[in-house]
This record gives C-alpha cells, structure tokens and sequence, in this order.
C-alpha cells in the first residue's frame, strides 16, 4: 500500500502538480490567442511578447511597491501589481492597434498579412522588453515560497516519497480559474461580450444588427492585455521572469489554441492542459514511479522516458503536426479561415 | 598626437609592405565582452593587459618596442561572430598573437578557421575543453588553464573522498559542458562509482522542471551540474531543490560565483565544489597588483595575465614577433629549468632572457605546462556555507 502511495506522491510531485500550473499558463496564454483569431481574425504571434510587456510593467510596478514597503504576505506583492501591468499593457495593445492594425484593418487585408504584420509586432515589443528591463533574470517573487515542501512533506506522512507544492503552483490555478470564470460570464451573459460574439460569428451581420466594430475591437484588446498579462505575470512567479522566454512560450501557446480548436474558449483551455500534460509526461522519466509500483525483480533498470527533456517543445510541434493533419477543426471544432 | 599617428601610419604602412619592422607589437585579446561570460570577462582582459602594461612600462621588448593591447569579442558562444573579430583582429590590426579566446567551442572556431590559416599563435586562458588537448594545431595553440579532463579527475577524488558512490550530472549543452560532463564520468566510473544519468540542460529557459524530474527519477547523492552560474546551472539547482530532488550540488569551475550563493541562499549549504586556483606566492602578489591597477580578480584573470605574460617572454627569446617563431619557445619559459619568475617580476625575466638565461615562468596561477602546451592544473577546493569557503588546494 505504501508502495502505491509513494509511487503516486512521485507522479504528482514531478507530473501532475508541474503540469496543472504549466497548464493553466498555457491555458491563459491560448485563451488570448484564440480571442484574436476569433474576433479579431488573424493569427497573433506577437501573443508571447505582449506577455512579456504585460509582465515587465508589473514588475516595475512591484519593484516600487516592495521599495514602499507594502506587502500582502504571504501573497506575492506581484498581485497588487497587475493591475498597472494590465493598464500599461492595454495602452501599448491599443495604441498598436491604433496604428498599424486598423491600417489594415479598414482595408479588409487578407488574415496572412495580418500574420506578417504581427510578426513584426512581436520583434518590436521584444526588443522594447529587452531594452526597458534587460534581458537577465528578473526577481520580483516574494511572499511564501511553499505551501508544504517535499522534507515537510515526508515527515508528515512518513512515506519515503516527498510531495512539493509551490505558493506560485496554487496561485496560478486559482487565478486562471477566476480568470477563465469572469471571461465566460463576460462572453456569455453581458451584451457587450454577446455582441462579441456575434461581430466574431459573422462581421456583416453583426454590423447589420447596430454592433459598433470600434468598440468590439477596443474591448477585445483590453481581455487580451488582461489575459496577456496575468499569464505573463504568473508564468514570471512560478518559473523566472526573463524577456525572451515569452518568446519560446509561443509555440505551446499556439499548439494548445489550435489542439483545442482554434477560434473556442473552452478549448483553448481544453488544449493548453492537453499540450502541458503531454510536454511533461512524455519527457518524464518514470522509473522510480515503476519502481514503487513493480516487484523488486520487474523494476527497470533503465530511465523508462519515452523523449529526452531537451526535446520537450518537440512535442508540442508533434501534436500540432499530427492535429492538423488528423482533426484540422481541434478537438472542440474551431473554426478555421 | 601627431607623432603617434605618424608613428601609426607607419607601422601600418610598414605591415601592408610585410616587412618585419614596426613600432609596437600587437597582441589580440579576444573574450567574450558580450554573452554568457560578460560578468567576469572584464576581469579577464583586465589581467592581461595589466601584463602588457608592465612590459611596455619597463621598455617593451624586441629592442624596445611597446605591447599594445587590441581588445575583440569573442561573444563566448558565437562562432561566426568570434572568427569575424579574430579575422579583423589578425588581418586589419595585424596582431602578433592572440591572448584568447575563452569558451571553448569558439577557441577550437577561432584556432581552425583564422589563427591556424594565417600563422598567429594563441594562448587561451580559460577553454577548457579536452577536445583541444588533441586538436591539430601546428604547434600554435596553448592554454594557461587546465583541461577538463584533469578536471574529471579532480571531481572524483573530492567525491570519492566524501564517500559518494551515486552522482548524476546535469551538464550545459555546448562543447564546456559536454567535454567536462563525459570526462566526469568516466572518471568517476573507473574509480568505481555509478553515474544514474549524464543528461543536459539548455541555459536560457525560465522552467527547469522536467530536466529535475529525470534526474531525480534515476536519483543519486549528489547532482553535479556542470553548467554556468547566471544560467541554467542556477534554474536547475532552484528547481532540484523546489522538487525534493536533490539537496546536495557538486559546483565545477563554472557553477562557483557569489551570485549563486546569493540567489538560492541558505539551501546550498553542505553543497562543494572546485575551481582552478593555487595558493602559490604568485597568486597573492597578482591580487595585491589587481588591487592597485583597480580591477576585481575574478575566474581565469590570473590565467589571462600568465597568457599575456608568457607570450612577451616568448617573443623575447625568439627575438622575434613571428607566431611560428615565438610559439617553440613557449613551452622552454613556462617550465623548470630556470629562475622562477612572479608576478611583476616581467622586467627581469626578460633581462635574464636578453642574456641567455633560463627562466621558469611561475606567474599568477604556478603555470606548469604540460602534454600538448596546456596547464597541468591546480585546483582550489571549495563549500558553501552562507558565503564561498576554502577548504584546500588540489
């Protein structure tokens, strides 16, 4: 019996607990994404490093704060601060908007040059985050570290196994969930989220019926910075803020809107958990997991890891890769242009 | 001013003629000012022109001509980037010799694509890959560190010394890594101990989880992580120690640094480690020198002065600042026999060089070249505990 229990805490502590706050920041990230390509109409590559930006102002933001001496603790600081990131953020978004994709916009261009022109987008705000803040590690957490840490853990349970569980893990769930809670109720019930929703089904029709375009565009931008941002922020607690990983997270990030089916809230959520889970779990080595579960005479020898960990954003392009070829729509049925 | 340009002119006007004759020598010091390394690289090239200086100061060598520094960057990654400087270093400066450069994946770049073709010698300080233990070189390669094989062989003897039978590496992908990561294992091997898993790390990512994951599923007393301490090196002990992995680290030459002590705090403690350093009188005489020049001695500064050192020296007995001459005497100034040689004693060396003497270059890190024209090594012994504590010399 303690063998099963050690195998699972093993599971949890380097699977299931690393994949649930990868998933939710993955999640959060495609969210974005997909709300681009559903109203907006184009493929946002700049998605990762409107992140970074979002996440660079709050931790100016916090720097002050900790220099004031305020403190939630043992909340991180980082949370008072979103909200000037999500300000900061949304000005940045609308004033590209204002100059380069309404250009386009107002010429009804094709969604590929809309891919281009955000490309170019994504250099100039990564080179803005690299020159603002610079490109080394940032420190900005504070507040507890763990909610139970893998020596407490083992002396509480007396099992050989330990089962860490980070501040920032719990955190990024739970403010995913009320993220993703407070956008579904935007999107479902308030007239400004339904005309959304119909400016994204079908933009001449949705005219027809008296929906402003202007004002659906400005509030899509303004979810996107919030989403953007409390993605980049918690992304920034839990592993390390530093400018161009942003970048890498974009890969996943797109993987997870489009396995979910792309243009779909729920699967983008659906998605971002799928690609985290299978990133980590093909990587892990599961041979102390076995090890607990099998014979003493069956344990393996070898690692039992099915891709070594330096091919871990292989996967996503896998998954990707396989997707489209099998399921074009994703899992949910989103729509594709 | 107008003199010196003059002079310039000339020598510039001289080179393009390629005639032997000129005012100053040059020497080329290529390190990485941008990338991975930039922390301690000012330090570096520091060292080496402190060496300079004081040869140019006491009336140069060759009769009197002056030793002038021409900095490049290296970029310590980069290959494309290190072969442009030293091509622009070798072809438009017209240095004589290359004190450089200082990763090794850009040292082998440098050496096959640029110094070898067009007959410069270089010293490197710091690279440290066995790999360019065997290298074709045509004899115009040395280094004033060590390679990482003696460095293999260092990390068992203080493992094995603690008692530790099971270590896993966690190793920086590149060739340092790499090179230090294998010759850890098999050392380690022979000397009868078990490595669970030789995997590595990419630097620059913010997540490092799954990389601790493996290693801990195949377990073992000791994570060595051979990487650099500003980069991954750093994210794989946070995360080790996050996940229950590991609570103890092996710390090679790269990983050893205040910066890590100050970034994961007390939870490196009991953690150890070493880096090439030497208690010799030239190690003290160099930090009080360093001291008063106004530079911070760091990782490979006193290996970047001996470089320098050895080079002029070198020229000096080869009466010549031709590569392929300076290069066989090399090996003659930095060992025995001869009079020992420290530290700011430059000067005399080359007056006992000038009269046909014998000199044993000691220099700021006992330089004692060995095999194919590299350090023999002396390491400094390192543990944490709530700072960098010294244990001993190896």
């Amino acid at each position: 019996m303690t063998d099963i229990l050690n195998a699972l805490v093993v599971l949890a502590n380097f699977v299931l607990v690393p994949g649930a706050s990868y998933g939710a920041q993955l999640a959060l990230g495609a969210l974005g994404i997909t709300l681009a390509y559903g109203v907006l109409r184009f493929s946002n590559f700049a998605h990762g490093d409107t992140m970074a930006i979002g996440a660079m102002a709050v931790v100016l933001a916090t720097w002050e704060l900790q220099a004031l001496g305020v403190s939630i603790d043992p909340l991180p600081t980082a949370l008072l601060a979103l909200p000037v990131g999500i300000l900061a953020c949304a000005a940045l978004l609308l004033g590209t908007d204002r100059v380069i994709y309404r250009f386009y916009r107002t010429r009804r261009s094709a969604p590929v040059i809309f891919v281009i022109v955000s490309v170019g987008v994504m250099f100039i705000y990564s080179g803005l985050v690299r020159f603002v803040i610079g490109p080394e590690d940032q420190n900005f957490a504070d507040g507890a570290r763990f909610i139970i840490s893998a020596g407490d853990f083992k002396r509480m349970t007396g099992l050989d196994e330990g089962l860490a569980i980070r501040a920032s893990s719990v955190l990024t769930v739970a403010v995913a969930l009320i993220v993703m809670g407070a956008l579904f109720w935007f999107l479902q019930k308030t007239r400004m989220g339904k005309a959304m929703r119909a400016y994204a089904d079908n933009e001449d029709l949705a005219l027809l019926s008296g929906v402003n375009p202007d004002r659906v565009v400005t509030v899509t931008w303004l979810i996107i910075a919030a989403l953007a941002t409390v993605a980049g922020t918690l992304y920034g607690l839990d592993k390390t803020f530093k400018a161009f990983t942003y970048f890498q997270l974009l890969l996943p990030m797109f993987a997870a809107a489009i396995v979910g089916g792309i243009g779909n809230p729920i699967g983008a959520i659906l998605g971002g958990f799928v690609i985290a889970y299978s990133e980590v779990g093909v990587t892990y080595a599961y041979k102390r997991f076995l090890g607990h579960l099998l014979p003493e005479s069956l344990a393996p020898e070898s690692l039992v890891q099915l891709l070594g960990t330096e091919y871990k954003f292989a996967v996503s392009f896998v998954i990707l890769v396989v997707v489209l070829l099998v399921r074009p729509t994703g899992i949910l049925r989103g729509k594709v242009v | 001013m107008r003199k010196t340009l003059t002079a310039a002119a000339a020598a510039s006007f001289a080179l393009v003629a390629g005639a032997a004759a000129a005012e100053d020598v040059k020497i080329g010091v290529i390190l990485g000012f941008t990338g991975p390394l930039e922390s301690i690289t000012p330090g570096m090239a520091a060292g080496a022109e402190l060496a300079m200086k004081e040869v140019s100061d006491a009336g140069g060598i060759l009769g009197g001509m002056k030793v002038i520094p021409i900095r490049g960057d290296s970029t310590c990654v980069d290959a494309a980037a290190a072969t442009a400087s030293a091509t622009r270093l070798i072809t438009s400066d017209g240095v004589s010799a290359i004190m450089g450069a200082d990763c090794s994946g850009v040292t082998t770049a440098i050496l096959q694509n640029v110094a070898m073709p067009n007959g410069v010698g270089m010293i490197s300080p710091s690279a440290t890959s066995p790999a360019l233990s065997s290298i074709e070189d045509n004899g115009l390669f040395f280094r004033t560190a060590p390679s990482d094989a003696r460095q293999g062989q260092i990390v068992t003897d203080i493992l094995t010394g603690k008692g530790v039978k099971e270590i896993a590496i966690s190793y920086t992908n590149n060739d340092y890594g790499k090179g230090l990561a294998d010759s850890i294992e098999s050392n380690f091997k022979a000397a009868g101990g078990k490595v669970t898993l030789n995997a590595p790390h990419e630097d620059g990512k913010a997540d490092y989880s799954a990389e601790v994951g493996a290693l801990a599923s195949a377990g073992g007393e000791v994570l060595v992580v051979a990487g650099y301490l500003d980069q991954g090196g750093k994210g794989v002990i946070q995360a080790a120690l996050d996940a229950g992995a590991f609570d103890t680290f092996y710390l090679p030459d790269g990983m050893v640094g205040d910066s890590l002590v100050e970034a994961i705090g007390p939870a490196l403690n009991g953690s150890f480690g070493a880096l090439p350093g030497t208690d010799s009188d030239g190690a003290a005489k160099f930090a009080e020198m360093a001291k008063v020049a106004g530079f911070e001695v760091v990782a490979f500064s006193p290996e970047s002065y001996d470089a320098a050192a050895l080079m002029m020296m070198a020229m000096e007995a080869a009466k010549s600042s031709n590569s392929a001459d300076w290069s066989t005497k090399v090996m003659d100034i930095a060992n025995a026999p001869g009079e020992p040689i420290l530290p700011g004693e430059l000067s005399k060396a080359l007056e006992i060089i000038r009269g046909g003497g014998d000199v044993d270059y000691v220099g700021a890190s006992a330089v004692e070249l060995i095999g194919p024209g590299e350090s023999a090594g002396a390491y400094r012994e390192i543990k944490i505990e709530d700072g960098i504590k010294t244990v001993g010399f190896r």
